[in-house]
């Protein structure tokens, strides 16, 4: 399913039909989310921050995702979809806070960079285990449905968490109660190094849907109108009480698997190039162009605020100190019992690691 | 009062916690029109309904994750597995997850979920209807783990950790679900969490027992008092967080431990009791702690009375350390 021709135009049949200004808005927060993304990704590799796992290329699927739900519905992220949680409102500074786990990150140094959550933003926690968050979306979606309100549920992950068990666990519990979930499959092409085609032997992820009874979809995810359209009729479906929708969104990892990840080894440079010509930003930006509401200069304007705004963000995190010592103990339980009391004194008066850890 | 067995207690109290709280729910395989393969369920799909008792497909993986979904949506979900045996399949749910959602989270999101599974040997069930892997989810930050003895506690205990806003671990002794009789209160008490109880007070030995084997360390106390040796049971009821405060005291006062338990020995549970022992009550040890436990083999099934630490192998174990 694609929504923008070739050139700019949309196919009328399929146009979600958003306002020129959510159109743009969206356009603005991919070019924010890919700019952010870039320059975390530098600053890990001054040895600034520890990881960083990016979204190059992926920002239709998971931005335009993120702008078909309603702020009511939860989103439950695989580790890649932070564009879908600043396109909610998630204060950059407070992300990258995150990133550096200073004082002000909300996870208290508790989590590597990426694992964000928000629950003022409906959004779940980032867990490096593949596939475990899906069932706890067909978990909430089941609450959700309980508790006879209108709200939907939509799960990330990737094609690798397809293997999973966790994934097809989910799957059947979704086929079975038909709560109000939309598996969202963002299908880029890789597992780390292991490519989909010898990921599965079925020739699409969405097919597998088929097998639990769950109607899915199959959408260019480079092409953030069609991901807009696909989303939102499942979010459609989920509030008439038609229960989940399995969405399969093709698109490709520009960049490595996270900082850690050395994609020439796996790839070639061919590859990549050819699909750079299906990078989801020129693709919406000839649109709104072609629209006459958008320009080089207007684009340019609004590259520069974001690499202002990041920089910013991280300069402000650097000079924090890193979260204390003592937040190391606290909710492990709703109270601490005595033993992590007196782990926590231990610790506390015992020797540091290094002089600079010392938060006395 | 009602007089109840094990089985009753906790449908007593599943019954109680659904007609108190409209968030409680209970998930599991087989627990709905059949009431479950022990019948602790049975009759509560008639009353509450089928969205309130759900049978679930046959995925641990699935009841435990959609559980920690719906507990991180403020619902309170009760999930039967069948079987401790068969909870690993869910294992990387209950330890990757809900363990450490609260953690990760800051405590902005919390799982309140309980996880009732029969556990243990002695029904002829070989090795995979028989174990007890209590001490693979007290060795995991985040979870608590309870294992009542008898119908009073187990009612108590599992409203309590119904109530509880971490994720709980109830293991359910099998082997006396319906031999335990005693009168349990109608009401919906609570028996608080992290609270050991002396059952048989003495001045000799301290023996530390839970769950099915309680009833065998008893019965070895009774046996070695008749020569003159008086031991101490104490029915540890939550496993994590201990009660480490009764404990001591015990042992301060005996000088001599012996600790029971069915999982084997290795890494079990005792190593951790005994090693608290040491570190906090050493100079009034007058011997060696003695571990009496399954033996490091997988469970077995045509000798499993020589494999569990049955009366038989804990009475000689108190004449031992008595004489140490």
């Amino acid at each position: 399913m694609q929504v923008i021709r070739d050139d700019g135009s949309l196919d009328p049949k399929l146009d979600p039909g958003l306002s020129i200004d959510e159109v743009v808005a969206l356009y603005k927060a991919m070019v924010r989310t890919r700019i952010v993304d870039d320059r975390l990704e530098r600053t890990q590799r001054q040895g600034r921050i520890a990881f960083h796992v990016g979204s190059l290329g992926e920002e239709a699927a998971i931005v335009g995702a993120a702008a078909a739900l309603r702020d009511r519905d939860w989103i439950v992220p695989c580790y890649r979809e932070v564009g879908a949680l600043l396109w909610r409102g998630y204060p950059l500074q407070q992300y990258v806070d995150h990133m550096y786990g200073n004082a002000d990150d909300p996870a208290r140094g508790r989590q590597m960079p990426d694992h964000t959550f928000s629950r003022a933003h409906r959004y779940l926690a980032v867990s490096a285990p593949i596939g475990t968050q899906i069932p706890h979306a067909v978990g909430l979606a089941m609450a959700v449905k309980k508790r006879e309100l209108d709200d939907c549920v939509a799960v990330f992950f990737g094609d690798g968490a397809t293997s999973s068990n966790d994934f097809h666990a989910a799957m059947n519990f979704a086929g079975v109660f038909r709560p109000p979930v939309l598996f969202l499959c963002r299908n880029n092409g890789f597992a780390i190094s292991l490519p989909v085609e010898r990921q599965t032997a079925t020739r699409t992820l969405a097919e597998k849907a088929a097998a639990y009874r769950i109607p899915a979809a199959r959408v260019d995810g480079n092409d953030a109108l069609a991901v807009v359209a696909a989303v939102r009729e499942g979010v459609q479906r989920a509030a008439n009480g038609g229960g989940p929708t399995f969405i399969e969104l093709l698109t490709y990892r520009l960049g490595g698997h996270s900082t850690s990840d050395d994609p020439r080894v796996y790839r070639s440079d061919e590859e990549v190039e050819a699909w750079r010509k299906a990078d989801p930003l020129p693709r919406l930006r000839k649109h709104i162009e072609r629209r006459k509401v958008w320009s080089d200069e207007l684009d340019a304007d609004l590259r520069a605020v974001c690499e202002r705004e990041v920089k910013e963000c991280v300069r402000h995190a650097e000079h924090k100190p890193a979260s204390e010592l003592s937040a190391m103990f606290t909710d492990v339980y709703a109270e601490p019992p005595w033993h992590l009391r007196e782990q926590q004194a231990q610790a506390l008066r015992g020797p540091r690691a290094s002089a600079e850890e010392d938060e006395s | 009062m009602t007089e109840m067995n094990l089985v009753q207690a906790i449908q007593s109290a599943l019954r109680g916690a659904l007609r108190e709280d409209e968030n409680v729910l209970l998930m599991g395989e087989d627990i709905g029109a059949l009431g479950g393969v022990f019948r602790v369920t049975q009759g509560l799909r008639e009353e509450f309904g089928p969205d309130r008792v759900l049978d679930a497909p046959l995925s641990e993986t699935g009841i435990l994750g959609t559980a920690i979904g719906m507990a991180l949506h403020g619902l309170r979900p009760v999930s039967e597995i069948q079987f401790a045996d068969f909870i690993f399949p869910g294992f990387d749910q209950l330890v990757s997850e809900a363990a450490k959602y609260r953690y990760r989270t800051a405590g902005e999101f919390q799982v309140p979920m309980v996880v009732r599974t029969p556990y243990g040997g002695g029904i002829r069930g070989g090795q995979y209807h028989s174990q007890s892997p209590e001490a693979l989810f007290i060795h995991t930050p985040g979870l608590k783990v309870v294992c009542p003895s008898n119908p009073y506690d187990a009612k108590g205990l599992l409203l309590e950790a119904i109530a509880d806003d971490d994720p709980v671990l109830f293991f359910e002794p099998k082997r006396v679900y319906r031999a335990v009789k005693m009168e349990v209160p109608e009401t919906t008490y609570r028996v608080p969490l992290g609270e050991a109880k002396v059952v048989r007070p003495g001045e000799k030995i301290t023996c530390l027992a839970w769950g099915a084997m309680l009833y065998e360390a008893f019965a070895a106390a009774e046996e070695v008092a008749k020569q003159g040796v008086d031991v101490e049971v104490i029915d540890l009821r939550t496993l994590w967080p201990l009660d480490l405060e009764t404990i001591v005291s015990s042992v301060k006062k005996t000088g001599r431990v012996v600790v029971v338990h069915e999982a084997p020995r290795t890494c079990g549970f005792g190593g951790e009791l005994v090693a608290l022992i040491s570190e906090h009550a050493f100079l009034h040890l007058e011997a060696p702690p003695v571990r009496v436990t399954g033996w490091d083999t997988p469970f077995p099934l045509t000798h499993e009375r020589e494999y569990l630490p049955l009366a038989h192998r804990i009475a000689p174990a108190f004449l031992e350390t008595a004489g140490y």
